[in-house]
């Protein structure tokens, strides 16, 4: 038995012992999942504001193109911004980092990292996750990832600036920022390979006595969906970045074709290689990477909707056999994202019908969440607000992806403003709304306290018209035919100039909806310390970590002692009983 | 607190919970290099030349070390077989012979390497020795790992298996797993690189 299990142990017998542990092994290197959940939580939440700022300025270019950045605009560097100007080189480079930061330091690290670190052991009645070392190890690799990340921002050249797809050859012959991206990613890619591990083990192993599959709450589903994702299609773009590695650092070709013309001049490389290659490698991982950013959002959706219309989730086990058919179409979806690389049209016709496959289950799961809302008495509290919009929020950006995912449509509609749109319409409004959610969901079992409800719905109301003031003139731009990576917005296009004027439209409602975070960090901050203290089970829910947990949850070990699975995960109302909810553990 | 089924198979699964951690782990190398054998064959499929194996690599020494990873994922299971059985001495031959079998693998991997760099032979010669250096280096840091691992568990790790004999024979079946598959990876990569 390890040191740490030892204290583990005795952490069981007395709650407070955990307290003799020194600051650095209960803070930095805790192997508590409650913690590295919470350190993965800040962490992610900084990523995401400042991919938010760099999105910001880059908002400033489009609406006003060739005006000085305010306020920070000296800040930049003359060799990025001179004057406070933006150079088109400076604004590629934010291009690619926001995509990157979004994607892989802010958001999936949110819903996995801290959602998932945090929730799945409580939900499924385990003391901790399996591995809890390596569970330290998977923050400890995603930090430096991230740093890394950051840093390439002052190397000679700047940042990575070939888009968040890295495509070569662009990349191959990119400046030193593509390498620092490649090492960055490495370590993500390490710190997700062991988070995945660890999950799968923890639900296949650490479920609570009686909690057999069909009990389990939809968000552990989801994440165990997407641990699988993470796992088995990781790897790939692992395998493209040390290939691409290779070519940067020891001159290979594996993505340089023959005879390839920079600035007039033929390469010398040997050449053969072959950019289709990493396309086809990096949508292998990134295309189940989309499903890794929706799934868990739909599971942390799922609970909220169902503890706040007081009624069982309409179809659970349609949802759950949904997520799990998604997650193995998934993986053979990814080349709708190439349909103009030329592939051949029988090609393009098996991924068009594969894509069109796969918006079943995604539908089946949204029309169970709407229709879980029929007949409930619904409680309109901040958490189930953010939860609601939602749906129509991701209905808009799955519906929109209809016509990307037919070659003939795309053809028109690929690389424009409408892709923007789209996605981030599944992952903004949607997402990250999943994500306010849950936070203001389960804050009362992190903190023992509730945050405040009016600071709440100023922050959701606002959000939600800003989010939609940003992203819906996107479609108008994106089928006037507006390219999505225009350092002007679009000014030098003669067929552009109709739809210019929502530049400044979007960009103002970018700026509001940073003004409208400002009510979420005030009441994230003055909630931990000043917020009205709550029960252990303060929204009435069924699931474990409400009803067999205090709040917060017991350091090491979580439950004061582990609880017995009796009945389903949605037992509102139930005929049987005069009680408004049965507790997942609550005796037969 | 005491994590669940550390030791003892959980009963419905069957499984410890680091063997099933360790398919895992190995279900994603087979995804990683997967991808890197498809995209050898999608390089060479569309390449205008490309050198049959034997023509450029060692075929002898290869399939020496060939032999070699065969019979150390051999010893990896006499080890773990001496250590169900409970003895200790048997148990650190064997694994102290696979760690020899591995170290052996190393050094003939780098005598091929430092002859190719002879040859002026470098990964940016053409996209054959880029997916050989590649390939092969990737495997034998694999190796290189695994030795690693080994080299803890006959050293400082093996105290534990005066405290909890069970765990530690588990460590040596999880590593034994992990070996047979970096054994079973150089298994398909000596026909694809030096044969064909």
């Amino acid at each position: 038995m390890s040191a740490s299990e030892e204290q583990a142990v005795g952490a069981q017998d007395h709650a407070a012992e955990h307290h003799e542990l020194p600051f650095w092994q209960r803070y930095i290197f805790s192997q508590d999942h409650k913690v590295i959940g919470l350190q993965y939580a800040f962490t992610a939440l900084c990523f995401l504001l400042f991919g938010f700022c760099l999105m910001l300025i880059m908002r400033w270019q489009l609406a006003f193109p060739g005006r000085p950045v305010p306020i920070i605009g000296g800040l930049l560097g003359s060799a990025n911004a001179p004057g406070g100007i933006m150079l088109p080189e400076f604004y590629n480079q934010l291009g690619a980092m926001h995509g990157t930061i979004m994607v892989f330091l802010a958001v999936v690290p949110l819903l996995v990292g801290a959602y998932g670190n945090y929730l799945v052991p409580l939900q499924i009645g385990a003391p901790d996750m399996a591995f809890p070392k390596l569970n330290m190890a998977s923050y400890w690799c995603y930090l430096p990832g991230g740093l890394i990340m950051l840093a390439s921002f002052f190397v000679p050249g700047g940042a990575a600036n070939s888009g968040w797809t890295s495509y070569p050859p662009l990349s191959n012959i990119a400046t030193s920022g593509q390498t620092w991206w490649l090492v960055g990613m490495i370590f993500l890619i390490t710190s997700s390979l062991l988070g995945s591990v660890n999950f799968i083990v923890t639900i296949f192993q650490l479920r609570a006595e009686g909690l057999d599959f069909m009990r389990l709450p939809m968000f552990v589903w989801s994440q165990l969906v997407t641990s699988f994702l993470l796992l088995l299609a990781f790897p790939p773009l692992e395998a493209a970045g040390i290939l691409q590695l290779m070519d940067r650092v020891a001159g290979t070709s594996f993505f340089m074709p023959s005879g390839l013309v920079v600035s007039g001049e033929v390469l010398e490389v040997a050449g053969g290689g072959n950019p289709l290659l990493w396309q086809h490698l990096f949508w292998f991982l990134a295309h189940p990477e989309v499903y890794v950013l929706i799934l868990p959002a739909m599971g942390i959706v799922a609970e909220i909707i169902a503890n706040n219309t007081r009624k069982p989730l309409w179809g659970y086990r349609p949802m759950v056999y949904s997520a799990v058919f998604l997650g193995f179409m998934s993986f053979i979806v990814w080349a709708h994202h190439m349909f103009l690389t030329g592939m051949g049209t029988a090609i393009s016709s098996f991924f068009q019908t594969t894509t069109m496959i796969i918006s079943v289950p995604s539908v089946v799961i949204l029309s169970a969440l709407l229709i879980s809302l029929w007949g409930g008495s619904i409680r309109f509290n901040t958490p189930m607000l953010f939860a609601l919009a939602f749906l129509p929020m991701f209905g808009i950006g799955g519906l929109t992806g209809l016509p990307l995912g037919l070659a003939p449509s795309d053809i028109h509609l690929h690389d424009t403003y409408y892709v923007i749109g789209h996605f981030h319409y599944v992952v903004a409004p949607g997402t990250i709304f999943a994500i306010f959610a849950g936070i203001y969901y389960w804050f009362p079992k992190i903190t023992g306290r509730q945050m405040s409800e009016r600071l709440g719905k100023l922050h959701f109301w606002p959000s939600l018209i800003f989010m939609n003031g940003i992203f819906m003139p996107m479609f108008v731009q994106g089928l006037a035919g507006v390219s999505r990576r225009l350092y002007d917005g679009g000014a030098q296009y003669s067929h552009a100039q109709g739809v210019l004027h929502w530049n400044a439209f979007m960009s103002m409602s970018a700026f509001g909806l940073l003004v409208a975070q400002i009510p979420f960090i005030i009441n994230l901050f003055v909630s931990i310390r000043w917020g009205v203290k709550v029960g252990s089970n303060p929204w009435d829910a069924t699931t474990l970590e409400w009803v067999a947990a205090p709040s917060p949850p017991v350091a090491h070990g979580n439950f004061p002692e582990l609880p017995v699975v009796t009945r389903g995960p949605y037992e509102y109302s139930p005929p049987e009983s005069d009680e408004s909810f049965l507790p997942q553990n609550a005796v037969a | 607190m005491q994590i669940p089924y550390t030791v003892e198979p959980r009963p419905d699964t069957g499984l410890y919970n680091a063997k099933l951690g360790v398919w895992l782990f190995l279900a994603s190398e087979v995804m990683l290099f997967g991808a890197l054998f498809s995209a050898l064959i999608l390089l060479r499929t569309g390449a205008t030349s490309w050198p049959h194996g034997y023509e450029v690599l060692n075929v002898p020494l290869a399939t020496i070390n060939t032999m070699v990873l065969i019979t150390s994922s051999v010893s990896m299971v006499m080890s773990w077989a001496a250590l169900r059985l409970g003895d200790f001495g048997k148990y650190r031959k064997w694994m102290g012979l696979t760690f020899l079998l591995g170290l052996i693998f190393m050094v003939i991997k780098t005598i091929e390497y430092a002859a190719k760099f002879e040859h002026h032979l470098y990964p940016s010669h053409d996209n054959f020795m880029a997916t050989y250096f590649t390939l092969t280096g990737l495997h034998g840091l694999h190796v290189l790992g695994g030795m690693i691992v080994i080299a803890y568990l006959l050293g400082p790790g093996s105290k534990m298996w005066m405290t909890e004999p069970e765990r530690y024979t588990n460590r040596v079946e999880v590593i034994g797993l992990y070996w047979h598959f970096v054994d079973l990876v150089w298994i398909f990569l000596f026909p694809t690189l030096y044969l064909l």
